[in-house]
C-alpha cells in the first residue's frame, strides 16, 4: 500500500485544568479510509480540531506532517488550502440559502465581487452528481433531509479540492438507508483517490468501510489496527476502547438490596419520543426502566443513544415530541407534562449541559440554588433573603463549593463548583428521584470524587438515583444496576455483578437488533 | 431594600479589609469601592457630574426650587414608562408600543371624561383596565404564540397610534375635570404653622431619610450576623452621609417652593413597590432567571410564558398611567401625544444599566437613567441649546453610557 499522507506525532493539547490529548500519534496512509474510535471524551474531536486548524498551531505541542511536509495551520482556511476538510457533527450549512450557495459559501464564483450564477449552478450540479445527490442546486437546504444535507457538505468539501476528508460521526443523525448511501459514497471517493478519516461509534460501520482503525483512550493513542486482518474483531476494538485500569476511586458502597413487594420510586413504561423537527425519527423507542428508593441505576450509551432525550422528555416534556408511554411514581401513574408537574412529584433532572440548561451564569450562587424551590424560602409571597442566604450558605459548606461568598456570580466558578451548585439547587427541591445526566462531565478528578460521594449519600438517604454517563468505570463503580441504550432503544440490563466494561460496550455499540 | 443603589446584590468588601482600614486610607477605600461597583455607581456619578455641569452653566437656575419641581413633573411619565420597560428588558424583551399606547389612553380618557362626563375616578380605573387589556393582547401574542416582542409591539405602535387619531378625529380634546388635574399637576396640601417651608414635604423628606438610614443599618447588621464581609465603618458612614445629603437637598428644594408634587409620591410608591417585587418576590426572581438563561429557567420549573404575559399586562397598565398623567398635565388629549416616549423609556433603561441580552438591571437604575435624560433635557433647554443639538447630545450620551458598560464588563470579565 501507499505511504503515509498524514502523520501526527506526539500531539499534546491542554485546556485550562484538563489535558485533552497527551501524546497522540496518528498515521494515515494515502488513499485509505481510516477510522478513529474511542469513548466520549477520549480526545477524538480535539485531535481533529488540532488537525484542521480550529486549535491553531502554537496552542498544541507536537508535529503534523502532511504529504511529507511539516505544516502549521493558523486557522481552518489554512488547512483547507492544503486540501484538509472537516465535516462536523453539527452541519455547518445555512438553512435558508440554496444548495449551490452553500457549496460555494466563502469560496464564491465571482468576478469583481459579483457572483456569476451560471458558473455557480453548473459547477454545483457537477458536484452534486459526483456525490450522487439528485436535487436541484437551487433548492433551499432547509427543504432537504439531514442525509442529503450531509451530502451537500461533502460536495462543499469536494469543491475545495479536498485530499483528506474528515467526517465526525457522519451517520449519527442518519437513518439506515441514508447511512448506507453515505458509506458507499465514502468508498466511492476512496476510488477517486481521496483519503478519509471517519470518527464513528458504530463498529459494524467501521468494519464495512474502514481499512484501518486507530483507538484513542484518555487522550492517548492505544493502537492502530488493520481492519481487514483476521484478528481484528469487534471484541478486539472494544477491549482497546475500554481497557483502562480501574484505578478510579469511588466511595465505598453497600449495594442496594431491593425490597420485595415495594413499587419502584420511578417507573417508565413504553416511552417513545420523536425528534422535534425530523418527526419520522424515533429518538427514544419503547423504553421501559425503573428505579427503586436507595438504588443507583445507570444508563450507559454513546452519543446519540437517546439517554438525555429520554430523561428530558420524562422531565416535563422538555425535549422532542412525546408519542407514547407512562410514568409511574411509587406505583401510581403521574402526569409530568410540565417541569412544575415533575418537580411537584419529586423528580429532579440535573442537566448534562449546566451552562446552557442548568445555571443562570450572570446571577449569584444563592439565587441559582433557590430558583427551583423559591417557595421554600418565601413567606407571604416575599422571598426571605435571610433564609435564602442561610440555605445557600449551608449548601456552600456541605457541598464544599469553593467560593468566598454565596454572592459570587456562578459564571466565575470552575466546572466542578458549578456542578455542585446545580446539584445543590435540585437537592434543595427535596426530590425523591434524581436523574443525573453526565454529572461529572468536564470536571477534574478531585471534584469527581466529591460528586460521587454526594450521589452515594443521596442513595443512602433513600433517594432513587438515575445516573446517566458515558464513562463506564464510573457507572461500574457507582451503580447497583445498569441499563444500556443504543440508537434510542434499550439494549440491555445488567446487575452490578454481571456488568463489565466489555459487556456494556458490546450492548452500547449494538446498532440495530434489539436484545433484552 | 430598593432604596439602596446597590440593590441587586449588597456589594461585599474585599476579604481581609473589612472594618480594619485606618481612616487615612478612606479615599483609597472609596476608590476601590467605586471600581468594584462601577456598574452601580458609574451612572450615579455621571448624573452628579451632569447636574453639576448644568448648575454651573445655568448660573444655578437648574437647581432653583421652581425648576426642580418642574423637572419632576416634566419627566414623571417617562419615568413611569421606564420602570415597566426595565422589567421587560430584564426579561429579554422590548416594548415599542408604549408611546402610542400612552397617546391612546389619553384619547380614551378624553372620550370618557370630556365626551361622556364619566366621573374621573371611575374613568381612571377604566383607562387603567384598557391599558392592561392592551398589554394583555400584546403579551398573548408574544408569550403564547411566540411572535417576537419587537414585531408585536411594532405592530402595536402603529395600531394604537392609528386608533388614537380615529378616536380624536385628528383633533385635540379637552379640558379634563379639575379633580384629575389637581392630582397630575398638584402638590401636597399646606398644613401646620407658617415656616417658610412646605411642612408636609419636610415631614415626608425626614420620614424617607429615617427609613433609608434604618434600612441601611439593618442590612449591615444582617450581613454581619451572617459573618459576611461588610464595608468598613467609615466607608459606610460616608455612604449614609451622601444619601442623607441627597435626600435632604431634594426635600429642601421642593419644600421651599410649593411642596412635593403628588405625581412624585406616586412615582416613589412605584419605585419602592417594583423594586421590592423585583428583588424579593418570586415573580421578580423569575423575571431575572428568564432573561439570564431562558432554557435553564424553563428546566427549573419557571412558568416563563405566564411571567412574560404578566410583564406586558403590567407595562400596559403603566403606559395607561403615564398616558393619564400626560393628558391631565396638558389638560388635553392630543393625537401627537407620547411621540418617541418608547425610545426615551428604552434609552433610560439602557443608560440605567440594562443589558441587551437580558437578565440584568434594577428598577432604580431605570429611574437614574430617566433622570439623566430629564436633567439633560431640562438643562439644555435652560441654556438655550436647540432641539436639534439636544437630540445629537442625547444620542451620544446613550452610546457613551452603554459603551462604557460594555468596555467595563470586558475589562472585568476576561
Amino acid at each position: 500500500m501507499a505511504g503515509p499522507v498524514l502523520e501526527m506525532r506526539s500531539i499534546v493539547k491542554t485546556f485550562p485544568g484538563v489535558k485533552a490529548l497527551s501524546d497522540v500519534t496518528l498515521t494515515v496512509r494515502q488513499g485509505e479510509v481510516h477510522a478513529i474510535c474511542g469513548e466520549n471524551g477520549a480526545g477524538k474531536s480535539t485531535l481533529m480540531k488540532v488537525l484542521s486548524g480550529v486549535h491553531p498551531h502554537g496552542t498544541y505541542e507536537g508535529d503534523i506532517l502532511f504529504e511529507g511536509e511539516v505544516v502549521s495551520f493558523k486557522d481552518i482556511r489554512a488547512s483547507e488550502h492544503h486540501g484538509i476538510v472537516i465535516i462536523h457533527q453539527e452541519l455547518a450549512l445555512v438553512p435558508y440559502m440554496s444548495i449551490a450557495e452553500n457549496i460555494f459559501l466563502g469560496n464564491e464564483h465571482a468576478t469583481r465581487g459579483f457572483i456569476s450564477w451560471n458558473d455557480t449552478l453548473k459547477h454545483a450540479a457537477e458536484l452534486l452528481r459526483r456525490v450522487g445527490l439528485d436535487e436541484n442546486p437551487q433548492t433551499r437546504v432547509a427543504d432537504i433531509g439531514v442525509g442529503k444535507q450531509q451530502l451537500v457538505e461533502i460536495a462543499k468539501a469536494l469543491s475545495k479540492k479536498v485530499k483528506l476528508l474528515i467526517l465526525d460521526e457522519p451517520t449519527a443523525a442518519l437513518n439506515d438507508e441514508d447511512s448506507g448511501k453515505l458509506l458507499d459514497l465514502i468508498l466511492g471517493l476512496k476510488d477517486q483517490g481521496i483519503t478519509s478519516i471517519i470518527i464513528s461509534h458504530k463498529l459494524n460501520e467501521i468494519e464495512t468501510v474502514a481499512d484501518s482503525v486507530t483507538i484513542l483512550r484518555d487522550g492517548q493513542t492505544i493502537e492502530t489496527l488493520d481492519v481487514k486482518a483476521a484478528e481484528t474483531t469487534e471484541d478486539r476494538i472494544i477491549s482497546g476502547m475500554v481497557g483502562r485500569d480501574l484505578e478510579h476511586r469511588f466511595p465505598e458502597r453497600t449495594p442496594h438490596q431491593p425490597e420485595a413487594g415495594v413499587a419502584p420510586a420511578l417507573e417508565i413504561r413504553g416511552w417513545t419520543v420523536h425528534h422535534p423537527i425530523d418527526q419520522q425519527r424515533k429518538v427514544v423507542d419503547d423504553v421501559s426502566i425503573n428505579v427503586r428508593r436507595g438504588e443507583i441505576v445507570g444508563i450507559a450509551g454513546l452519543m446519540g443513544a437517546g439517554r438525555t432525550e429520554l430523561a428530558m422528555s420524562v422531565f416535563g416534556r422538555t425535549y422532542g415530541r412525546y408519542t407514547d408511554g407512562v410514568v409511574l411514581k411509587d406505583g401510581t401513574e403521574i402526569r409530568t407534562k410540565t417541569v412544575s408537574d415533575a418537580v411537584k412529584h419529586g423528580i429532579a433532572y440535573v442537566t448534562e449541559d449546566r451552562k446552557h440548561y442548568g445555571l443562570n451564569l450572570i446571577d449569584t450562587i444563592n439565587r441559582n440554588i433557590s430558583l427551583s424551590a423559591l417557595n421554600k424560602v418565601t413567606k407571604r409571597g416575599v422571598v426571605d433573603e435571610h433564609e435564602e442566604r442561610k440555605v445557600s450558605e449551608g449548601f456552600r459548606k456541605s457541598m464544599n463549593i469553593k467560593a468566598p461568598t454565596v454572592f459570587e456570580p456562578v459564571g466565575k466558578l470552575s466546572g466542578g463548583n458549578q456542578q455542585k451548585v446545580v446539584l445543590s439547587k435540585w437537592i434543595f427541591t427535596g426530590p425523591d428521584v434524581l436523574i443525573l445526566d453526565e454529572p461529572t462531565r468536564g470536571i477534574d478528578v478531585g471534584a469527581k470524587f466529591e460528586i460521587y460521594t454526594v450521589i452515594d449519600k443521596l442513595a443512602a438517604d433513600g433517594k432513587a438515583v438515575v445516573f446517566i454517563s458515558s464513562e463506564l468505570p464510573e457507572l461500574l463503580g457507582m451503580c447497583d444496576r445498569i441499563y444500556t441504550m443504543a440508537a434510542g432503544r434499550l439494549t440491555g440490563e445488567f446487575s452490578r455483578a454481571e456488568a463489565t466494561q466489555e459487556s456494556l460496550m458490546r450492548q452500547m455499540t449494538k446498532d440495530k437488533e434489539v436484545n433484552r | 431594600m430598593s432604596t439602596d443603589v446597590t440593590a441587586k446584590t449588597p456589594a461585599p468588601a474585599p476579604p481581609g479589609k473589612s472594618g480594619t482600614a485606618a481612616g487615612g486610607g478612606l479615599l483609597q477605600l472609596v476608590l476601590d469601592g467605586l471600581r468594584r461597583n462601577m456598574r452601580q455607581y458609574g451612572m450615579l456619578i455621571a448624573l452628579g457630574l451632569i447636574v453639576a455641569l448644568f448648575a454651573v452653566w445655568t448660573d444655578g437656575d437648574l437647581l432653583l426650587p421652581r425648576n426642580v419641581s418642574n423637572l419632576v413633573l416634566q419627566n414623571s411619565y417617562i419615568l413611569i414608562l421606564a420602570i415597566g420597560m426595565m422589567l421587560i428588558i430584564i426579561a429579554g424583551h422590548i416594548d415599542l408600543s408604549v408611546g402610542s399606547l400612552t397617546a391612546f389612553i389619553g384619547s380614551m380618557a378624553a372620550v370618557f371624561m370630556v365626551d361622556n362626563d364619566i366621573a374621573w375616578p371611575l374613568a381612571v380605573l377604566l383607562c387603567l383596565s384598557v391599558g392592561a387589556a392592551a398589554g394583555a393582547a400584546q403579551g398573548f401574542f408574544i408569550s403564547y404564540l411566540g411572535i417576537p416582542s419587537f414585531i408585536v409591539t411594532l405592530a402595536g405602535m402603529l395600531v394604537f397610534r392609528g386608533l388614537t387619531e380615529i378616536f380624536l378625529k385628528g383633533q385635540t380634546l379637552g379640558p379634563f375635570p379639575e379633580g384629575l388635574q389637581k392630582v397630575a399637576n398638584g402638590f401636597l396640601p399646606e398644613v401646620g404653622p407658617d415656616t417658610n417651608y412646605h411642612n408636609l414635604t419636610l415631614l415626608l423628606g425626614f420620614a424617607v431619610l429615617a427609613f433609608v438610614v434604618f434600612q441601611e443599618v439593618r442590612d449591615r447588621g444582617r450581613q454581619q450576623e451572617f459573618a459576611l464581609d461588610v464595608p468598613p465603618m467609615n466607608l459606610f458612614v460616608l455612604k449614609l452621609v451622601a444619601i442623607s445629603a441627597a435626600v435632604l437637598t431634594v426635600t429642601m428644594l421642593l419644600a421651599s417652593y410649593k411642596g412635593a408634587p403628588i405625581v412624585l409620591l406616586v412615582l416613589g410608591a412605584l419605585v419602592v413597590g417594583f423594586g421590592y417585587v423585583m428583588r424579593n418576590a418570586i415573580i421578580g426572581r423569575h423575571v431575572y432567571a428568564i432573561g439570564g438563561n431562558l432554557p435553564a429557567a424553563k428546566l427549573s420549573g419557571v412558568k416563563d410564558k405566564k411571567v412574560v404575559f404578566l410583564l406586558f399586562v403590567n407595562m400596559g397598565m403603566l403606559a395607561a398611567l403615564a398616558g393619564l398623567v400626560f393628558a391631565a398635565r396638558f389638560n388635553a388629549a392630543s393625537p401627537k401625544a407620547g411621540l418617541n416616549f418608547e425610545l426615551e423609556a428604552i434609552a433610560a433603561a439602557y443608560i440605567g444599566g440594562a443589558s441587551m441580552s437580558g437578565g440584568v438591571g434594577t428598577v432604580l437604575g431605570a429611574i437614574i437613567g430617566g433622570v439623566v435624560l430629564g436633567v439633560l433635557n431640562n438643562g439644555m433647554n435652560l441654556v438655550g441649546i436647540g432641539t436639534d443639538w439636544q437630540q445629537v447630545i442625547k444620542g451620544l450620551v446613550l452610546l457613551a453610557a452603554v459603551g462604557f458598560d460594555v468596555w467595563n464588563k470586558r475589562k472585568v470579565g476576561s
